[in-house]
């Protein structure tokens, strides 16, 4: 199992930091979006962007590209950060997320932006879109993987059990589910709302490969990466541990952040701690 | 002429296309021996899926094959597809606009002694509000058959409705299928019926029935709800000056809906409408439902008998 280098390591924890600046600065522009769940998969976006994903941003539609589907569509903010930063389209085009007549819609929409691999919001149904995926993928042989990034309030949908029986089922091992486990939803902690506590074990009942891994910690998610391309006949889901709003230590934890975008003043002081953080 | 069912004939060209388009690929939602899915499974093990009893996730996964290349028909009964996964159909295939065919069987009361949990009445009016949906009833085997194909070679969303129970042959068997075509079955210029589904062969009886009292009724069967073929309609409307519509399904938001909003933008005439009104279904005979919902060739004639007197 290959270990990122030193070198890779910063890099990647470079383009997180810069993913944050920019969700910020798009979220503030707009007066709307969701700040803590876009800044709390910041990391995971970064290292699949800009290490672990066979993409190219001049060909978006190449046939053998490596898909993520970004289940939890409220985290579009990151979603477009990484896109704009990769390449697939200017970032002048993040200043008008949420506009009418714009390119980035609330939700990641695949028929409005390059890049975008599946049309997601209404949680639940973007994991089944990336079991679908993978499916043919697994008809045609072909050795391309797909990533789902689900919410931990998502896997309150019913329709998520559907698709983690449906993955396990159809053995699509070249599927990776990635739950951003940051303990909090609208209403409050998952805990407390609707528990959809022990995550683990209910994946591992579905017949699913499980890891723990730290969300924010990208030596940990690529070590995860790694080992699930090493699964095979059965789907591997990766439990990321994260910090909904991390990055920001007032938004950090805060359940009033989930979908409150800061104020002016309030992202000039965001932004620095950003940029000062270690 | 009674003929096969439509379901009959879904698995029969489902069979035929596997040969042509080897991207095509069926799912089903433990259903198969039924919407007749198991024709397809049977010949093309490997591109066959089943779902198990979950349908919400059985769409936004055709969505997701669909995103992949995959041409694939999404099957189960009407009223698990376009209604218990109507949202995954809205967001994860018409909103993307992408390449999957719902095909359900079992609308409508036909359905019989299932009763009303499985009696879907209402799915041509949730499924024609969707954008990017084509909304297809064919009135026949042959017409299915006609329209599966076509539905396999053309790119976006497309609705067919189809049933359990046989049903008479009455449209062209040679004739292909045409979005946003309908086809006039009878010349008539006294009042018009139009059908779809199994409705069709009763506007055609009902037309024999009228012919009797000296009425000439054209019958046009609608098996394209959308598109729908507005100038059919006006000319229709201007040629008889009434209109009566025939459907197995709610008469609130389906055939009858839209064939009247095509009527009171462009040629205002007096319209009836024949089908379920407000109201659920029951257990029973195919045939017997019919009738005693008011489905028959003695209903619709008896209803355009009345028009006509006030046109």
């Amino acid at each position: 199992m290959e270990k990122l280098t030193a070198e890779e390591v910063r890099y990647i924890r470079e383009k997180a930091r810069q993913l944050r600046i920019d969700i910020l600065k798009m979220i503030t522009k707009a007066n709307s979006g969701h700040t803590g769940g876009s800044l709390s998969i910041a990391d995971v976006m970064a290292l699949l962007y800009f290490h672990e994903m066979h993409v190219d941003p001049a060909q978006p539609a190449m046939p053998d590209r490596d898909r993520l589907v970004l289940s939890k569509g409220h985290g579009a903010p990151c979603l477009y950060a990484a896109l704009a930063e990769k390449g697939y389209f200017p970032k002048e085009w993040l200043d008008h997320l949420r506009q009418e007549g714009a390119v980035l819609q609330g939700h990641p929409d695949m028929k409005h932006t390059p890049g975008v691999d599946m049309t997601t919001g209404s949680l639940g149904q973007g994991f089944s879109a990336a079991c679908g995926m993978a499916l043919a993928g697994k008809i045609d042989g072909a050795s391309w993987r797909v990533y789902a990034i689900l919410g931990d309030g998502e896997l309150e949908e019913g329709q998520i059990w559907e698709a983690a029986m449906f993955a396990h089922h159809y053995k699509l091992d070249h599927l990776t589910a990635l739950v951003d486990n940051n303990g909090l939803q609208i209403d409050g902690k998952i805990t407390d709302v609707m528990s959809p506590v022990p995550i683990d074990e209910k994946f591992a009942a579905f017949g699913w490969h499980v890891i723990h891994a730290d969300g924010h910690d990208v030596e940990a998610l690529h070590e995860a990466l790694e080992e699930a391309r090493t699964v095979s006949g059965q789907p591997t889901v990766i439990i990321m541990k994260t910090i909904k709003g991390k990055g920001v230590p007032e938004v950090e934890g805060q359940v009033g952040w989930h979908g409150k975008a800061p104020t002016e003043e309030q992202c000039e002081h965001f932004l620095k701690e950003v940029e000062e953080a270690e | 002429m009674m003929g096969k069912a439509t379901r009959d004939a879904y698995g029969e060209a489902l069979k035929e296309l596997g040969a042509v388009y080897p991207e095509l690929v069926v799912l089903d939602a433990d259903l198969s021996a039924s919407t007749k899915t198991q024709d397809f499974a049977k010949v093309y093990p490997e591109r066959f899926f089943d779902c198990g009893i979950a349908e919400g996730n059985m769409m936004s996964t055709a969505a997701g094959l669909a995103a992949a290349g995959k041409i694939p028909f999404a099957s189960t009964f009407a009223i698990f597809g376009a209604g218990r996964a109507y949202e995954q159909i809205r967001n994860s295939i018409c909103y993307p606009n992408l390449n999957v065919k719902v095909a359900l069987t079992h609308a409508g009361l036909t359905v019989g002694e299932d009763g009303a949990t499985h009696q879907m009445l209402e799915d041509i009016a949730l499924m024609r509000v969707l954008p990017n949906m084509t909304v297809i009833v064919p009135a026949d085997a042959a017409e299915t058959k006609a329209a599966v194909k076509w539905a396999a070679g053309y790119k976006g969303p497309v609705y067919i409705r189809m049933g359990r129970a046989k049903c008479d042959d009455i449209t062209d068997p040679d004739a292909p299928f045409v979005p946003g075509k309908a086809a006039v079955l009878r010349k008539g210029y006294d009042i018009t019926l139009i059908g779809c589904g199994i409705m069709t062969a009763k506007a055609l009886a009902a037309a024999d029935i009228l012919k009797g009292a000296g009425i000439t009724a054209r019958v046009i069967n609608m098996s394209s709800i959308k598109p729908i073929d507005e100038e059919a309609i006006i000319k229709a409307a201007s040629d008889t000056g009434a209109i009566v519509t025939a459907e197995e399904h709610s008469v609130r938001g389906g055939l009858g809906s839209a064939v009247a909003e095509v009527v009171v933008k462009n040629c205002p005439v007096p319209m009836a409408m024949i089908g379920v009104e407000d109201r659920f279904g029951e257990s029973g005979k195919a045939d017997d439902l019919l009738k005693a919902y008011g489905l028959t060739a003695a209903h619709i004639a008896e209803t355009a008998l009345q028009l006509y007197k006030r046109k």
